[in-house]
């Protein structure tokens, strides 16, 4: 039989261990990112030439072991049992520790070593160990484990050609049993258990599986298999977890007790560590600092400050770089193509769209570059300790802090970065209410509401209401996220409190070539896997904005302002300047009239009566549905039904007073005022609130792997945002 | 006594985890099994969660969840 020309080889190992370094030392650029069907569990692939074999590397998430608690856990047993139909028959396991911590790594060794797979043990991190003066015996740790161990330092490209030539020396390897032993009545009930299941199903799950489901009291093993058979497979458990107690083999304490006494068996003599390393190591002096009543708290707040003002102001030039690329592109198919339906949709569809995609682009790679850079210098560990009893009173954990607060910048890095969260639960209730902290997009909406309809006075002769009221609207969303989490967590994240266990890395300076990958990976993430999405729904309000009427006449007024301007050049005359400015206002009202009459603005019509009861016309609705594909959309929208064109919403002071005084002058149909103030802060309430985001529903989507959750999420946060806007301008519109 | 109860620098032996829940497991996967040495090397700002040093590693536990932990206390080297 000839070699296999194809192999599918596993990367497990803890948190912290250096694992995505060394799946890239693997496997390079040349990767794959998906999920796992019907899960939030991200799957990722990489691929790498050996010797002419072409090797499939499964990135498996990090975790502390392998019993299973969650449906996201059981996919990476399902993985190594071969059991994932998507990625099929595994020939090789990496197990990847952290050679400075070898004797806790090695308790996920002991159970992937039960999976029946080759297993190469790969001992990373070997030069930070050296340093603090730790020494292996590989040899003897080798023989005694029965597998082959490689020694690597994944950040310097050390000793990867060694790993790959252990991979392929151990694939197609017998396994040999050396392996924690349980007491004898441990095997005997697996035995039992097998039998009961073949006589009662005719069949039985892998050895594996049925001691995992022994060991793990109200495990994911048990729930999915007693939910596929039979519930009578419940009890069946849980008299042989009885019977095993009362011979002194207590289950789970037994499994834990048994493996870490045959880790330690084995290390014995093989692990030393110098007299030197029992001194205060540099990571543990910095950890004083940095966990530090006063100086722990003051370089938190700094670097948290630091993070938000990247991405808050540090990213505005590049997002204003790709929007002026996308002015310049609109500009070269303005000169190209003629006035028409293909040509708005290049311009203000497609061109729109990926600009929509790309405007999220620098925030997203600023918050990962720090993110990045928290988490592999073993900072980031330390920012969830430092925040956690704050975000418990919230129900959530300190992991949730830095996702919430880049959410106040844009929601849309913010929920990406939930990926840190490992816990399901509470990564689920992060993504849920990041969209609620007001992002920079809200922004605009508040200044302009602010500027046209809150009086410039002070409240007690010092506070400015202007600035009081953007203050109130830019916490609102916080305060509400509060019982909102308390609700979600009570009524859908129900079950015990996810616990906080986690290890504290040791600090190490952190490796470039990793965190600009991690960058690269994130920003390719972003644009292929939620892009699309976000384009498309650019795209399709674009079209209900436009069709189904004919858009002639205000092509034929474009023209004609072409023509004139061109005329006119630099310096028009007094005559020609007149003409003009009466052609651009004729030109607005058709473009408000084509706005009102498309279906968009038919939409707007007949939802008014759901929106009257805010205070809002139609033409408000209009502009509120419009702004789905990003919030700040809004003013563009109300600019052009109001006749006054879109640009008005554009910056500068003129452009804001004309704005303002046409919203002041705007009437209902019987002359009453349209806007007063309560109209302005219901307005301002229900952006606070809403999910007029479609790239944050998106990105949720792409997060969650599933269209519940951004489903829910519009649904709960307009309810809100409706609800918020009704008691605002009812109340208020009572008080004046 | 608990250890959540245990001062900075106090080093303790564990006699038992109780509970046979999530949390219990993950206490002990993470190596804290009977007659393992740990000591409290301090504690977040606000007080929760605690830092242990166990196995040669530094471990973060919410007091909530070291209340689990039966430990004997073997020395203290902070008389303070």
């Amino acid at each position: 039989m000839s070699a296999p020309r194809e192999l599918t080889v596993v990367l497990i190992g803890n948190p912290n261990t250096g694992k995505s370094t060394l799946f890239t030392a693997l496997s390079g650029m040349h990767t794959r990112i998906a999920n796992f069907p019907g899960c939030t569990v991200e799957k990722k692939l990489g691929i790498y030439q050996d010797e002419g074999v072409k090797i499939t590397l499964v990135d498996l998430p990090g975790t502390y072991s392998l019993s299973p608690r969650s449906l996201d856990e059981m996919v990476s047993v399902d993985v190594l049992l071969g059991r994932q139909s998507d990625v099929g028959k595994i020939d090789a396991v990496v197990c990847i520790v952290d050679a400075a911590n070898i004797e806790r790594n090695l308790y996920l060794y002991t159970q992937v070593r039960e999976v029946g797979v080759p297993v190469v043990l790969c001992l990373n991190m070997w030069d930070l160990a050296q340093e603090r003066g730790i020494t292996v015996d590989r040899e003897v740790l080798s023989q005694r484990l029965g597998a082959p161990v490689v020694v690597t330092s994944a950040h310097r490209n050390v000793g990867i050609p060694e790993l790959k030539a252990a991979i392929r020396q151990v694939v197609g390897t017998t396994v040999e049993p050396h392996r924690p032993e349980f007491p004898a009545v441990f095997y005997e009930e697996t035995k039992q258990l097998n039998r009961w299941m073949q006589t009662k199903f005719g069949a039985a799950p892998p050895l594996f599986l049925l001691e995992r489901m022994l060991l793990d009291v109200g495990g994911e093993s048990e729930k999915k298999l007693a939910l596929a058979l039979s519930p009578e497979l419940l009890p069946v458990l849980a008299a042989s977890r009885e019977r095993l107690a009362v011979q002194g083999c207590r289950v789970p304490a037994i499994e834990t007790k048994v493996r870490y006494q045959w880790i330690r068996e084995q290390l014995t003599g093989v692990v030393s560590r110098s007299t030197e390393a029992n001194r205060v190591t540099t990571s543990d002096r910095l950890d004083k600092v940095l966990t530090h009543k006063v100086s722990g708290v003051l370089v938190f707040v700094g670097l948290m400050f630091l993070i938000f003002q990247s991405i808050y102001t540090w990213a505005a030039p590049f997002m204003d770089a790709i929007e002026a690329i996308q002015g310049w592109a609109a500009g070269w198919i303005e000169s190209a193509i003629g006035p028409g339906t293909l040509r708005s949709l290049l311009v203000d569809g497609v061109i729109g769209g990926v600009g929509s995609v790309m405007v999220f682009v620098p925030q997203i790679a600023l918050l990962f570059l720090f993110i990045a850079l928290m988490e592999d210098c073993g900072y980031m560990a330390r920012a969830a300790f430092l925040m956690d009893k704050l975000m418990t009173k919230i129900g959530l954990s300190g992991k949730s802090f830095v996702p919430l607060m880049s959410s106040f910048a844009c929601a849309v890095p913010g929920v990406m970065a939930a990926r840190v969260i490992e816990n399901r639960q509470d990564r689920m209730l992060t993504i849920l209410i990041a969209p609620l902290m007001s992002c920079s997009a809200r922004l605009p909406v508040y200044l302009l509401m602010i500027a046209a309809f809150v009086p410039n006075i002070f409240v007690w002769k010092i506070i400015p209401l202007q600035g009081l009221v953007l203050f109130v609207m830019y916490s609102v969303g916080a305060l509400v996220a509060i019982p909102v989490a308390w609700i979600l967590r009570k009524f859908v994240f129900k079950g015990e409190t996810p616990p906080f266990v986690m290890e504290l890395p040791s600090y190490k300076w952190p490796s470039p070539k990793i965190v600009l990958y991690r960058v690269y990976d994130r920003v390719k993430a972003f644009v292929l896997r939620a892009g699309t999405l976000i384009f498309c729904t650019t795209v399709l309000v674009w079209a209900a904005a436009y069709f189904p009427e004919d858009h002639a006449p205000e092509r034929q007024l474009q023209s004609q302002i072409a023509t004139l301007e061109e005329a006119a050049g630099e310096s028009p005359s007094e005559e020609q300047s007149a003409q003009l400015t009466q052609l651009r206002e004729e030109a607005h009202l058709v473009s408000g009239q084509l706005l009102a009459n498309s279906y968009l603005g038919r939409s707007g019509r007949l939802i008014e009566p759901l929106v009257k009861p805010l205070g809002w016309d139609w033409r408000i609705g209009v502009s509120v549905i419009a702004s789905f594909p990003a919030r700040e959309v809004v003013l563009a929208t109300l600019g052009t039904i109001f006749s006054l064109g879109s640009e008005v919403a554009d910056e500068g002071e003129e452009n804001e007073k004309r704005f303002a005084s046409t919203l002041q002058n705007a009437t209902w149909p019987d002359g009453r005022p349209l806007f007063t103030l309560p109209v302005a802060v219901s307005i301002m309430v229900f952006f606070a609130l809403c999910a007029q985001c479609a790239a944050t529903l998106m990105i949720i989507r792409r997060e969650t792997n599933s269209w519940r959750w951004p489903i829910v999420t519009f649904v709960y946060m307009t309810g809100l945002a409706y609800i918020a806007a009704f008691v605002v301008y009812q109340v208020g519109s009572r008080l004046r | 006594m608990t250890l959540d109860q245990i001062s900075r620098g106090t080093l303790a032996r564990i006699l038992d985890i109780t509970g046979d829940d999530t949390l219990a497991i993950r206490l002990m996967e993470m190596g804290l099994i009977e007659g393992e040495e740990i000591s409290l090397i301090g504690s977040a700002p606000l007080g929760d969660p605690l830092e242990f040093s166990v196995r040669g590693y530094r471990l973060s536990l919410r007091a909530s969840e070291a209340k689990r932990v039966i430990v004997e206390p073997l020395s203290s080297n902070h008389p303070r």
